[in-house]
């Protein structure tokens, strides 16, 4: 709860209150607003009872673009399906306009007025391009599906690849034709099934760009499903951070980035240390030197003396000096990872804590031997109380 | 075709999802009737009496036959992998000249119904025959018996060792090379390598091969019956004739027995495949002067399996005309008997087989596996004991249609359902369960998704499942000859009644029709599996 400056407790949705104030936590599940598509109440699957999806709440607003972000087997695809109707929760309610769809009566897929995206783009192989837009567009006059299916191939960009088939598309154009196939029935709401994972590297941030756009043009609205962090950050207007079949936080990119309400969120979204302090008036004191109370956000007074720990990423700490002469925090460096333009290094301090940093490739910083740190975040950090920390960190390692 | 599709999701989504209620209906029906001839024929032998059946089961000609069909079986099998492997490995690995024509020749033999085989065999080697005559000038007057274990041996090893030839091809196709360049460099020389690194991967592949091999001679009547060794299915099919029907009903049992038993270990050995496809296969083996030797073995083997076969039909063309029973004067209806016969045969197979490979390939559980495993009943039942059990059967408690062609379908659909539903359920997987599911979303109802998404995309191994069946059961003997109505003549039975009686010129248009119409099948298999001859 580093975010607010209420009674941190332990992780967990029922005690969140209203803060959307400040722009970066949300309730998760907001009262029937005149703009809620979508709802997820308590909503349940398991397998062989095996929970995937465990009592999960959502709200989604009309025209946003909501990405569900979590690990492989999270609980997010199935979250997906559940809502297109592909498969039957065990509990919970999906209400789409207020409408029930799952819960105390089925409605099917075909009866949901849901668009889908699929991981592999499921292009019917048989149809040309044109034909594969038009299939959802049955019981219509021809000249208005022909209009309709030559409006969405202007929209996506492909008005001269209509009579192609799947196969001699390339992988940008088939998500094309696959995101143009799923709007064409014009539907309340756009479900996207990790669009890119099946793209080449730059062509994944060149299709977000695209897709964030065309689903922008037509209002419609979306929600995504991926494991990429920096995909879920770049298209999405909000963000909800799922594990193990609930949802960690939700709320703007930046806000969640930021402010993580959760270890395994802070660790989920980019590198993340966390270092033990101990708050002591007006200073938390750390294995860092000590940081004005002022730049953690949020710390309650009710924390005093106590334990606490620090979320510190990479660009928060510098090496001052390769010695440790003069310094507030000395350890060695353990490893050296080159990430292409920047090194990040492990540096185990003298309390044995260990640390992450991150520099320049050109500044020369030996891969072992004793190093100097400074914390120079300017910015207000996060933080947990001490009793939080697990037993094993190692889940937490980026 | 090549990739299997179960679930789109991360999720496994697949296994407590409710079976669709009429497609279930559907495959148990079916199930339910392919299981009963044989239920039918364990019933019957229940009946004969457990004294009786001990002393039946213990006469020492029942043991005898047991015997021979286990040395028959085994040798066959041994024979069908000397040959089979050598020339897969000469045909991939290797310089052999010529590769691409021998890769073909190689695998024709499986054109070729063992029984026309046997029987030109036995025309040409005989005591007698064709090629005695050549030699009796030369004062040759004895040449080796080709009846018997030797001649059934030579005969089924001939023709069947291309199921063992394309299996271990396929894998040694598919074989990364790297492996052996690092057993290479792990200071192997190319025999040991051989042995330590190719054989353990193309194992599971020879194994699957030799199988059917083993299946095939196991189930085969015409030729131990043209070689008159007394095997299961020859006794079979002489008891049934005169009356021994208690005797043909054990045995039968105990054929079936056999199979189940070979099925049983098979299943048991396959589990412990580790073997990795794909990868880079680059480079062959350099035969330097051994290449002639390694030719001159593959020109033998089509020589003999080849050669031999279609020089004696066509010897017969020319001696057909001068047959002196009118009665036994080749018809056209013939064909078109068989045609007939074997269109039904394809269609009713293909309808059947639908409901089973759905469900099989794309729910799991223990219904959906129960019904695809009954399904493949026609594999462990060779035809003779079939048509025993659907006699039985049929002049007891279906005599309205015991006698007419509707039996005759259904026993040919039974045999050949495994063919329709391995076919289809291969068809099934390679369609990604999302397309359907993108049509569920695109407003099509579950039906209006198998009609226009999965059906159109599945219909290609529907027609080559249909077709596989077709030309199968244009070729099926046992069957046909002890289930056919009474004046029903088709070309299998033509050739069958030429050989009774002696007039082996009356078999030689029958024969080259069927040559012509595996020809066809041998495509139909190619195309399925993709087979590239490069």
């Amino acid at each position: 709860m580093s975010n607010s400056t209420q009674t941190p407790v332990e992780s967990n949705a029922k005690y969140r209150t209203d803060t959307a104030s400040d722009g970066q936590t949300e309730p998760l599940t907001a009262g029937v607003g005149e703009d809620v598509v979508l709802e997820l109440d308590d909503l349940q699957k398991s397998y062989s009872s095996e929970p995937v999806v465990e009592g999960l709440s959502l709200s989604v607003r009309e025209g946003e673009i909501l990405t569900l972000l979590g690990p492989s087997g999270c609980g997010k695809t199935t979250t997906l399906r559940l809502i297109a109707g592909l498969e039957r929760p065990n509990g919970g309610a999906v209400r789409l306009n207020g409408r029930s769809v799952s819960g105390s009566t089925f409605v099917p897929p075909e009866e949901r007025g849901v668009g889908v995206v699929f991981q592999e783009f499921a292009l019917f192989p048989h149809l040309t391009a044109r034909e594969n837009i038009a299939f959802g567009l049955k019981d219509r006059p021809k000249d208005e599906v022909d209009q309709r299916v030559d409006e969405l191939l202007e929209l996506v960009d492909l008005a001269g690849q209509g009579d192609s088939y799947p196969d001699q598309l390339s992988g940008g154009q088939q998500q094309r034709v696959a995101l143009a196939r799923s709007l064409a029935p014009e539907p309340e709401i756009l479900l996207l099934d990790e669009p890119f994972s099946n793209l080449d590297v730059d062509l994944r941030v060149e299709m977000r760009e695209e897709v964030r756009q065309i689903i922008k043009e037509t209002g419609v609205t979306a929600i995504s499903v991926t494991h990429d962090q920096e995909e879920a950050l770049s298209i999405s207007d909000r963000v909800a951070v799922m594990n193990d079949g609930e949802i960690e936080q939700v709320g703007d990119p930046e806000g969640v980035f930021q402010h993580p309400e959760s270890r395994f969120v802070a660790a989920f979204l980019g590198y993340a240390s966390f270092i033990p302090g101990y708050v002591s008036g007006d200073v938390v004191e750390t294995d860092l030197g000590t940081v004005p109370r002022d730049q953690i956000h949020g710390l309650a007074p009710e924390y005093d003396r106590t334990r606490v720990d620090l979320l510190v990423r990479p660009d928060d700490v510098s090496v001052r000096r390769l010695d440790c002469e003069g310094v507030e925090a000395c350890g060695n460096v353990v490893a050296r990872r080159y990430l292409g333009p920047t090194f990040l290094y492990e540096v185990e301090l003298d309390t044995g804590e260990s640390v992450q940093c991150m520099h320049n490739h050109d500044e020369n910083i030996p891969d072992s031997g004793p190093v100097g740190l400074e914390l120079d975040a300017d910015h207000e950090l996060a933080w947990f109380p001490r009793e939080q920390r697990p037993e094993d960190d190692s889940r937490y390692s980026d | 075709m090549a990739t299997e599709h179960r679930t789109s999701a991360d999720d496994d989504a697949d296994e407590e999802t409710q079976l669709p209620l009429g497609v279930s209906i559907a495959a148990a029906a079916v199930s339910a009737a392919v299981l009963l001839p044989i239920l039918w024929l364990v019933k019957t032998g229940l009946d004969v009496g457990f004294s009786e059946a001990i002393a039946l089961l213990t006469r020492p000609t029942t043991l005898e036959v047991f015997v021979n069909t286990t040395v028959l079986v085994t040798l066959t099998t041994a024979a069908c992998v000397l040959i089979g492997v050598p020339l897969a490995y000469l045909t991939v690995r290797t310089d052999l000249p010529f590769r691409r024509f021998w890769t073909i020749v190689v695998s024709l033999p499986l054109v070729i119904p063992s029984y026309v085989g046997a029987f030109a065999f036995v025309s040409a080697f005989g005591p007698q025959g064709s090629f005695q005559r050549l030699l009796a000038p030369l004062g040759v007057e004895k040449i080796p018996e080709i009846y018997g274990l030797e001649g059934s041996i030579l005969i089924l090893t001939l023709y069947t060792y291309p199921y063992v030839y394309i299996t271990a091809r396929a894998s040694l196709k598919s074989m990364d090379t790297t492996l052996i360049d690092a057993a290479r460099t792990l200071e192997h020389d190319r025999w040991e390598t051989f042995k330590r690194v190719t054989l353990p991967q193309i194992r599971p592949a020879v194994a699957a091969g030799a199988l059917l091999s083993g299946l095939y001679a196991l189930a085969d009547f015409g030729t131990p019956s043209i070689m008159r060794y007394d095997v299961f299915t020859r006794v079979i099919f002489v008891e049934f004739g005169t009356f021994g029907r208690d005797t043909a009903t054990l045995l039968s049992l105990q054929l079936v027995a056999v199979t189940l038993f070979i099925l049983w270990l098979e299943a048991r050995v396959r589990g412990e495949e580790r073997t990795t496809a794909g990868g880079r296969s680059r480079g062959v083996v350099s035969l330097g002067k051994w290449r002639y030797l390694a030719m001159g073995f593959a020109a033998l083997v089509a020589g003999l399996a080849l050669v031999v076969p279609v020089v004696i039909l066509l010897s017969w063309l020319g001696t057909a005309s001068t047959a002196v029973n009118q009665s036994l004067a080749f018809q056209w209806s013939y064909v078109t008997n068989s045609v007939v016969v074997a269109a039904a045969a394809a269609a009713v197979a293909v309808v059947a087989g639908l409901p089973v490979a759905y469900l099989s390939a794309r729910y799991d559980g223990l219904l959906p596996t129960a019904f695809e495993r009954v399904s493949y009943i026609g594999y462990a039942v060779p035809g003779v004991v079939l048509g025993l059990a659907l006699v039985f059967f049929g002049s007891q408690y279906a005599t309205p249609i015991y006698q007419t062609l509707y039996l005759l379908v259904f026993a040919y659909v039974i045999r050949f359902l495994p063919q329709s539903v391995g076919s289809l359920r291969a068809s099934f997987l390679s369609v990604d369960p999302a397309l359907p599911e993108a049509a569920r979303t695109l407003g099509r109802t579950s039906v209006g998704a198998f009609r226009y998404v999965t059906l159109p995309l599945v219909a290609p191994g529907l027609f080559g499942g249909a077709a596989l069946v077709f030309l199968t059961t244009m070729k099926e003997l046992p069957a046909t000859l002890l289930l056919r109505p009474s004046g029903f003549t088709t070309l299998v039975t033509h050739i069958w009644t030429a050989y009774e009686s002696g007039y082996f010129g009356q078999a030689a248009v029958p024969a080259l029709v069927l040559l012509f119409v595996s020809g066809l099948s041998m495509l139909v298999i190619l195309r399925q599996e993709g087979y590239d001859v490069k």
